[in-house]
């Protein structure tokens, strides 16, 4: 590894954790706080291995809570930030990811994901904070969560989900699993100049005519960075377009709703979904991450069975594709959803769809990944009803 | 003709009035910080400021710089994140004793073992004001709060000692009485490099001297003059605050 060469364009053979380090470091990102956790530590590592050589900060914090609230000063500063953790993590840093949200601070949040609740399962793997991603933290919000499936994903996820970020001006998060974050894989690095790299949305105004919070067309604001002399002022509270505090029910709505329709006005900009073998679909597999590694060989053998089945694949979870399950729903005999949890995401599948009762969720509740022939199982049943 | 408030260029004054009752000593700890800039005659597009959240939680929202409102407890993390990924900016964390040593408490003495360059100013008023008065960190064994009413039974941080004993490279305590000597060690700590930390001990009329009736923000005022001293060469270890009893101010750390 040449160390101080940021875009390490090239054929790697790398633990997933490796690629999502990597994918930040390709897109940009210079800055990193985060605190030990199984399986999610490698990503650290990496990073304070490879920041000091480019001119960026790694900095290990005394918490999770820490590492996020850092990780905001420091896209204050103009920075590009990310902190990686696991579940228990994430909870510690709840408080602050709704900070991030309120403050629209883009930054990146990693969850490789283990078996839980609570300490659960340290080494082992799960599926289960997908719904702490879209609710954790409290209030009414739209976030974005993507969910890789591989350590190529890892990484090329993890440079859009940077660029998500600055576009939105949100906290994203890129959900992966242990299985996924230490698998070693073929992770192709392109060349420097092939790698999309969104722009912080920096104001073209004069600090006289700046308001912070003034939206663009798109509902989202632009942005300074401390010290360009703006002298602006931000809060957790709500506030209005100057970013002062207003304690009222008028301009809470005003700010609340423009903080989710900036994500609902652009679903089809954030919503990333790969189908196969869908043309002639009849029973429909929604899966993600790690899981859709068990679908792929199930659905063959499906259809070496004469079973007409596809798969539906979320690469973007949060905001989720209703309205593509909507329309799927209008014309397929129903959805098997399996997921390294009891059920999260089969409630949206459930939620959009026009035939909730031919929804059959695959649950499992971690520490393995599915045995195919459950999920077999389950789209035989939904092709027989 | 009225001319413009000298510190005006500091403040913005499309937010005030502000919150504070009157007799805190809040006002008095920004007036000190804001002069203590305009001495150093840095430029206030570089001054940053962070607060968590209380009533000394409020001062980001009434400085006319770059001001970080953030949640309770973790200013110094954020101020960390600011100060790490630009080391020019002046990072001043200005927020309250419950904030920055109960629930913030493990994110100072980590900034400051770390050495982080920035500096910490806390408004001690020994009680939580913002939300009625509650018991603290700081609360003074025997004195009464909303959850002590029986009097504090626990030992109070010792601010400074704290501060010394986790790494800080300057440490001081005034009180809102000490403008001038606030000021001072405000510009002490501007100029130093390193993690610095000042105590301001203030008056709180409204909850603190209620419950324990201490008298008006004057009064307060007028014990703060009458029962502080300073002592050469004292250890920051002996400098524990007793329930209404005098007590040692000054600037007790200067590396």
């Amino acid at each position: 590894m040449e160390k101080e060469k940021r875009v390490l364009t090239g054929e790697h053979f790398i633990q997933g954790d490796i690629a999502c380090a990597e994918g930040a470091i390709s897109v940009g990102c210079n800055f990193f706080a985060g605190y030990p956790i199984t399986p999610a530590s490698e990503i650290a590592e990496r990073m304070s291995e490879r920041q000091p050589c480019l001119g960026g900060t790694f900095i290990q914090m005394e918490d999770e809570i820490a590492s996020i609230t850092a990780v905001l000063g420091a896209s204050w500063a103009g920075a590009k930030a990310m902190t990686a953790t696991s579940g228990p993590g994430i909870a510690l840093m709840l408080e602050n990811i709704g900070l991030g949200i309120m403050m629209e601070s883009p930054c990146v949040i990693v969850n490789v994901q283990r078996g839980s609740p609570s300490t659960g399962l340290p080494t082992l793997w799960g599926q289960a904070d997908m719904m702490q991603a879209r609710w954790g933290t409290h209030g009414d919000y739209r976030i974005i969560a993507l969910c890789p499936n591989s350590p190529q994903e890892l990484y090329d996820l993890t440079i859009k989900g940077f660029n998500l970020s600055e576009k939105y001006r949100v906290p994203v998060f890129i959900m992966t699993d242990a299985v996924v974050g230490h698998m070693t894989e073929k992770v192709i690095i392109p060349k420097e100049e092939d790698i999309e790299i969104y722009p912080r949305r920096y104001t073209t105004l004069s600090p006289k005519e700046y308001l912070p919070y003034k939206p663009e067309a798109d509902l989202v604001p632009q942005i300074i960075k401390a010290g360009d002399g703006y002298r602006i002022h931000t809060t957790g509270l709500t506030h209005d377009e100057r970013g002062y505090p207003v304690m009222s029910a008028e301009c809470q709505k005003k700010l609340v709703s423009r903080l989710i329709d900036k994500i609902l006005n652009n679903l089809d900009d954030i919503i990333i979904v790969e189908e196969k073998d869908m043309d002639d679909a009849e029973v429909v597999v929604i899966s993600y991450g790690i899981t859709s590694r068990v679908v792929i060989p199930t659905i063959q053998k499906a259809r070496e069975n004469g079973i007409k089945v596809g798969s539906f694949r979320l690469i973007t979870a949060w905001p989720f594709p209703g309205e593509k399950i909507r329309e799927l729903s209008e014309r397929v005999k129903g959805f098997v959803v399996p997921e390294i949890n009891c059920g999260q995401m089969v409630r949206e599948v459930e939620r959009h769809s026009k035939c909730s009762d031919k929804v059959e969720l695959v649950p499992h509740t971690g520490g393995d990944i599915h045995d195919p022939d459950t999920i077999y199982e389950a789209i035989m049943k939904v092709a027989k009803s | 003709m009225v001319e413009n408030h000298p510190m005006e260029p500091f403040l913005r004054t499309d937010r005030i009035p502000h919150i504070w009752c009157p007799g805190c000593g809040i006002g008095t700890t920004v007036n000190a910080f804001a002069n203590a800039i305009k001495k150093c005659g840095i430029s206030l597009d570089k001054v940053c400021i962070v607060s968590g959240i209380g009533c000394t939680g409020r001062v980001a929202g009434y400085l006319n710089l770059d001001s970080f409102h953030t949640t309770h407890g973790r200013a110094v993390p954020f101020a960390t994140g600011l100060k790490l990924a630009n080391p020019e900016l002046h990072v001043f964390v200005f927020s309250g004793d419950g904030d920055l040593f109960a629930i913030g408490g493990n994110h100072f003495i980590h900034a400051a073992r770390r050495n982080i360059d920035i500096k910490v100013i806390c408004v001690n008023n020994f009680i939580y004001g913002m939300t009625g008065g509650q018991l603290a960190p700081t609360t003074p064994l025997t004195a009464k709060t909303s959850t002590s009413p029986y009097g504090n039974k626990e030992q109070p941080f010792n601010l400074p000692y704290l501060a010394e004993s986790s790494g800080a490279k300057f440490v001081a305590r005034w009180t809102t009485y000490h403008v001038m000597q606030l000021t001072n060690a405000i510009i002490k700590a501007l100029n130093k490099p390193g993690f610095c930390f000042i105590e301001s001990v203030s008056p709180c009329p409204t909850v603190y001297a209620r419950k324990n009736r201490l008298g008006t923000g004057l009064e307060i005022m007028k014990f703060f003059k009458e029962n502080t001293r300073r002592e050469k060469g004292v250890s920051t270890r002996d400098i524990g605050i007793d329930f209404q009893k005098e007590f040692i101010v000054g600037n007790f750390v200067d590396i």
